[in-house]
């Protein structure tokens, strides 16, 4: 099969997950969730979020390359400046900022 | 007439509500389309994406799903894993939305975490049509995400500059909605277990097949921790 129609398969494939989880309890929840369904869906997200963190950083390198010095000072810098401005936007836009000028002219 | 200008004060209630995620999507949108630029898909799989799939961090990692050719099934564990969240914002929908008319469809289709934000909690003013005011903000805001992520594929295709790094802009996103999820709430038991454990299982299992196992094992922690979770105990 060719690139082209693999991928459109993959986003088919994401897109109709995506729309089968949004529809679902209006699905199948007519008359009220089950106590542990609702239980996961309070407790899920906060784990979830940090494996989504985990995830983007799982080719970092503490042992060669630049030693995950990039990748640990723009996590600190959007930690540190979201705990302070709370503003998504900027501390989005310093961390990528600050991480391209890093790998690109830094290390 | 009557009818006509409660469409209209509506649609500008709905518009300004809706500028801090037209701010936000554009710019994170933008993000989306230049790193799928980047590896290599022009600006109608950025319109495609946006308009099929609609989820802001799952298209960010579709990106890399697509450029590393993942697997179908790895494709769909990680779609439900990323936007399973999506299944509890419609239950606390379901009054609300199954009493909408032939816009419902859209409405379920288009509950985006900002757009969920704007519509669960609006206290509406007199003159305001509650119905249109959520498919307006559903419009808007899907709109913003379509032109950011389109604009940005288009743009990334003539960007001056290099752009390696950029995909950091996604993990940048994550950290910014767990330091928030870590604020809003005192207890910190599920987010420290999401971290050890995908942090032990990247250890374990490698960088390319530890997300499985992460999940298997985020979903049985939970269910352990469930006593200690809703005792109010914190950590």
């Amino acid at each position: 099969m060719n690139h082209t129609a693999y991928a459109l398969i993959q986003v088919a494939v994401i897109a109709g997950i995506t729309i089968l989880l949004r529809f679902l309890p209006f699905l199948v929840f007519r008359n009220g969730a089950p106590k542990l369904v609702l239980y996961l869906g309070k407790v899920l997200p906060y784990a979830i979020i940090g494996m989504l963190v985990v995830y983007c950083l799982r080719n970092v390198s503490f042992t060669d390359g630049s030693y995950g010095i990039c990748e640990v000072l723009s996590v600190g810098l959007v930690v540190v400046l979201h705990k302070w401005k709370h503003n998504t936007l900027l501390s989005v836009a310093a961390g990528t900022v600050c991480y391209m000028v890093l790998v690109q002219a830094v290390f | 007439m009557k009818i006509r200008s409660v469409q209209k004060n509506t649609l500008k209630y709905a518009w300004k509500a809706s500028l801090p995620v037209m701010a936000g999507y554009l710019v994170l949108g933008i993000g989306f389309g230049v790193l799928l630029e980047d590896k290599g898909y022009g600006w109608w799989w950025a319109a495609l994406m946006s308009l099929t799939i609609y989820a802001g961090s799952m298209q960010y990692v579709a990106v890399d799903l697509l450029a590393g050719g993942a697997t179908i099934v790895s494709a769909a564990l990680m779609t439900i894993f990323v936007n399973i969240r999506h299944v509890f914002y419609g239950l606390t929908m379901l009054e609300k939305y199954n009493a909408t008319g032939r816009e419902k469809p859209y409405l379920i289709f288009a509950l985006t975490d900002e757009t969920y934000s704007l519509v669960c909690s609006a206290q509406l003013p007199d003159g305001i049509d509650e119905k249109r005011y959520d498919l307006y903000i559903s419009l808007l805001n899907q709109g913003y995400w379509v032109i950011g992520s389109v604009m940005g594929a288009v743009a990334g295709a003539v960007i001056p500059f290099s752009s390696t790094g950029i995909d950091f802009s996604m993990t940048a996103l994550f950290v910014v909605i767990f330091v928030e999820q870590w604020e809003k709430t005192k207890q910190h038991l599920s987010a420290v277990s999401g971290i050890v454990i995908s942090v032990l299982c990247r250890i374990v299992f490698g960088a390319s097949s530890f997300l499985i196992p992460a999940m298997i094992g985020i979903l049985a922690a939970m269910l352990l921790e469930k006593r200690w979770l809703e005792g109010g105990r914190t950590l």
